[in-house]
């Protein structure tokens, strides 16, 4: 059972020029059937205009331990949110 | 349903639970979703692996009794949109496949498992669909009950799951739709294929209430996955929640539900209803009910049959790769 065919992570793009979304996995030999697999598997209705395909051995991924300094440092910045800063009103939308 | 009996590990009181365990419970009880690589108690794992898989398995067993009747559809538009469900489970399939894979289990391990007899899927595919009204019946009251679990399995605890039930749910409907299609027009035909429907109903009821598993109180693995919120409701109130959506269903189609004991009982504001014959779920879980080994049969055939293609085009994959690094 040594053959077991890759694992490919599966990247859509929708109708409305958004990015890349990640839609699942699955196995395929290689890149060209992995990208005929992701077709009939995750666009049989319409979801896609184009198919991104990368064997999941690829990925690096950022390890779950990490979240807290990963992340936290982002929660006290709160400026970086338009909300932050008060406008007066008579200035309108902005 | 899908996933019936699934035998469940470890059931800890919060004394019992180690800190790493408690702070596991915990952040379930808050919602929080579970992803691959992080810290899981070994029992939740391996309950999740044995749920997915069997839900998976279900998913492409589930195409066997369908695609009976791919070649026999009686026009060409209904042969294609169930040409297009058999190709849905397909899918649905691999969807659960895929995040049964995250939890570290291989997918020819799990094929293996299947096919060796070690996993189970659902009782309900061991049934013969000897009519094309079955096809109206599998689709209504199979997909039916399929939704009715699946529903609440999208807040599921394990990201991977929830999300692959959240695609398989905006999928599924169509199917219930299209078998209710399929029992009104041969309601509206002629008594001839009415008495069909009917009679695919007598034939799927009861194997379609088995299909949400046995009663609560004797199952014994409900209340720690009901803790990991990978069991969402029980047994019970999902096949009482199925019946009180069918049964106007049924009358809407002018078919007989085969019970007499059902009634509607004001007080607790749901049918009465009689319960399946268990015996029979047990012996069909065992492997002996009328297609158990046909539907396995199928499996491992296609399996074996298939060995030469898969290696074949992981050859000519490898080939191609070689022939690419040289030339670089």
């Amino acid at each position: 059972m040594s053959s077991e065919w890759p694992l490919w992570e599966i990247f859509i793009r929708g109708q409305h020029g958004l990015n890349h979304r990640h839609v699942g996995s699955l196995h395929a030999p290689d890149a060209e059937m992995a990208i005929r697999n992701a077709r009939d598997v995750y666009t049989r209705r319409n979801e896609g205009v184009s198919i991104w395909v990368v064997r999941s051995n690829d990925i690096t991924a950022s390890s779950p331990s990490e979240k807290g300094p990963l992340f936290d440092p982002s929660n006290s910045k709160v400026y970086r949110h338009p909300t932050f800063f008060d406008i007066p009103e008579e200035i309108g939308h902005m | 349903m899908y996933a019936q009996l699934v035998k469940s590990e470890g059931s800890k009181s919060r004394e019992e639970m180690t800190p790493e365990e408690l702070s596991f419970q915990d952040r379930i009880d808050r919602g929080e979703k579970v992803e691959p690589k992080e810290w899981m108690p070994e029992g939740y794992r391996k309950t999740l692996i044995r749920q997915i898989g069997q839900h998976a398995h279900s998913e492409i067993v589930g195409q066997l009794p369908e695609g009976n009747w791919i070649t026999r559809a009686p026009t060409l538009e209904r042969k294609a949109i169930l040409l297009a469900k058999v190709q849905d489970e397909a899918g649905h399939g691999l969807y659960l496949y895929s995040a049964a894979e995250t939890l570290g289990v291989s997918r020819d391990e799990l094929m293996e498992k299947l096919h060796s007899g070690n996993m189970k899927y659902s009782s309900i595919f061991n049934y013969p669909t000897l009519t094309w009204a079955d096809m109206g019946a599998v689709g209504w009251l199979v997909d039916g009950a399929a939704i009715m679990n699946q529903v609440p399995l999208q807040r599921t605890s394990y990201g991977p799951y929830s999300r692959a039930m959240i695609r398989i749910c905006k999928e599924e409907s169509f199917h219930q739709r299209q078998g209710y299609d399929i029992m009104m027009k041969m309601c509206a035909g002629t008594p001839e294929q009415k008495a069909m429907a009917q009679d695919a109903l007598n034939r799927f009821w009861y194997p379609a209430l088995m299909m949400f598993g046995p009663s609560d109180k004797d199952s014994i693995h409900s209340a720690q996955s009901m803790a990991w919120k990978i069991k969402m409701n029980t047994n019970d109130e999902l096949r009482q929640k199925f019946v009180d959506q069918t049964v106007p269903q049924a009358k809407y189609l002018g078919l007989t539900v085969p019970d007499e004991n059902l009634v509607w009982n004001e007080e607790k504001g749901g049918h009465d209803f009689s319960e399946p014959d268990w015996s029979e779920f047990f012996a069909v879980i065992a492997g002996n009910g009328p297609c158990n080994a046909e539907r396995l049969g199928a499996r491992v055939k296609a399996w074996d049959d298939g060995a030469w293609f898969r290696e074949g085009l992981m050859a000519h994959a490898d080939k191609a790769a070689a022939r690419r690094i040289a030339a670089e």
